[in-house]
């Protein structure tokens, strides 16, 4: 009954970044209600990660671990969908899927968009 | 906690901090950890996430709608709380 | 961090080009996908609220099976996370959020809007629900009880509103045009 957690005692421990119920230093950031449309960046990065689910390359367990290892001020500077694709890059490097220097060949030969 | 947990059970969500500790990947919010709730509802069996974030072998856990008090957690929240929450961070209360 | 020194337009050009290479996703594959996705829309969900709104039966199924209720409209569930459906009463309204990430009913709703997403958003969800309500221009009567639902694991959750009253007679075609997307995740209330 009368266990429950002093708030201030459980503030008192680190948190992770993504973890945002109740974080007082967004509680007076007021909420942008208007309509942001996403661009073709965005959706590419969202198809591939269904594609890479669907073909059991990597979940969304796996997405979300990546997103929340990402340094706190990265986290909260980038786009959600530049956070998505920091993910998906590093966890594919991380499985060996794709290596990091192929990757970097590529990023620079610019192929298509 | 295992075996099925009918409504109305009460349960405390485990007060553990695993991301102190590490690298993990946990569902379970910060601001529930160490409350007091009431189960609502089973929702079936799923994969722990715990070890799918890791490719790991994952074993199926319960997960149950938790219902809390959010007055109990912050005086001005004037509501109450549904969370998915595992069996794996339920114990008795 | 790896990768530090990219711009994240470069890692995907990377990505998209080790991907077609290794066989895993090619440029059409990308586009179908991009087509599937952006072809969920609120309008889908809206149709499941009005026709429990005019169908007692499919109602009973909404709330019982999310996900069998949209497979009944023709909406694709297979493979994606099961549908809840949190149904307001008289006197008691859900909210729903994602504190941990962004999950939403993306299967009913299609992509989550900017403000579902925002650290703003989660973070006064589950500690000032009425007033961030306030902040969608909905005004909940204080013997309105509200239960926020935070999105934290398999399921995907989308509220099943209160018919307004003014709407007596019309068909589901024209109810399901007064229901918006915020509606269906309780920011805002359907009215006419």
């Amino acid at each position: 009954m009368s266990n429950d957690v002093p708030a201030d005692l459980a503030d008192q421990v680190p948190r992770a970044m993504h973890d945002l119920g109740g974080v007082p230093r967004f509680l007076c950031e007021a909420v942008d209600t208007a309509p942001h449309a996403l661009d073709d960046f965005d959706r590419e990065v969202d198809a591939i990660r269904q594609i890479l689910g669907a073909k059991g390359v990597m979940s969304v367990d796996e997405l979300r671990r990546g997103i929340e290892a990402l340094p706190e001020d990265v986290y909260h500077r980038l786009s959600y969908y530049r956070r998505w694709v920091r993910s998906i890059a590093s966890i594919l490097i991380e499985k060996g899927v794709i290596s990091e220097a192929a990757l970097r060949a590529h990023a620079t030969s610019r192929g298509g968009r | 906690m295992t075996g099925q947990l009918a409504p109305g059970t009460r349960v405390r969500v485990r007060l553990d901090w695993p991301e102190t500790r590490g690298p993990c990947h946990i569902r379970t919010p910060y601001y529930v950890r160490g409350q007091e709730g009431v189960i609502h509802r089973a929702l079936g069996r799923f994969r722990n996430p715990e070890k799918l974030a890791f490719a790991r072998p994952a074993e199926e856990l319960a997960l149950y709608h938790v219902r809390f008090d959010l007055r109990r957690i912050w005086p001005e929240a004037d509501a109450d709380l549904l969370v998915e929450l595992f069996e794996s961070w339920l114990e008795a209360a | 961090m790896i990768l530090k020194d990219l711009d994240e337009r470069d890692i995907l050009n990377g990505l998209r080009a080790l991907l077609a290479e290794k066989g895993i996703a090619d440029a059409a594959e990308i586009a179908a996908r991009i087509a599937a996705t952006d072809a969920a829309n609120p309008g889908q969900g809206a149709a499941m609220v009005a026709r429990a709104w005019t169908d007692p039966g499919f109602r009973a199924l909404m709330l019982a099976d999310g996900t069998k209720a949209a497979e009944a409209m023709g909406i694709p569930m297979r493979g994606l996370p099961p549908l809840g459906v949190l149904e307001n009463v008289p006197g008691l309204h859900h909210l729903v959020v994602c504190t941990l990430c962004s999950c939403y009913p993306r299967a009913v709703l299609g992509y989550p809007p900017f403000w579902y997403k925002s650290a703003a958003y989660r973070a006064k969800a589950v500690r000032t629900p009425r007033a961030l309500l306030r902040e969608f221009g909905t005004e909940l009567p204080a013997d309105i009880a509200i239960r926020v639902v935070d999105s934290t694991a398999d399921y995907r959750w989308m509220v099943l509103p209160e018919r307004p009253a003014g709407t007596e007679g019309w068909d589901a075609a024209r109810l399901a045009a007064i229901v918006r997307e915020g509606d269906m995740i309780g920011v805002t209330i359907p009215s006419v």
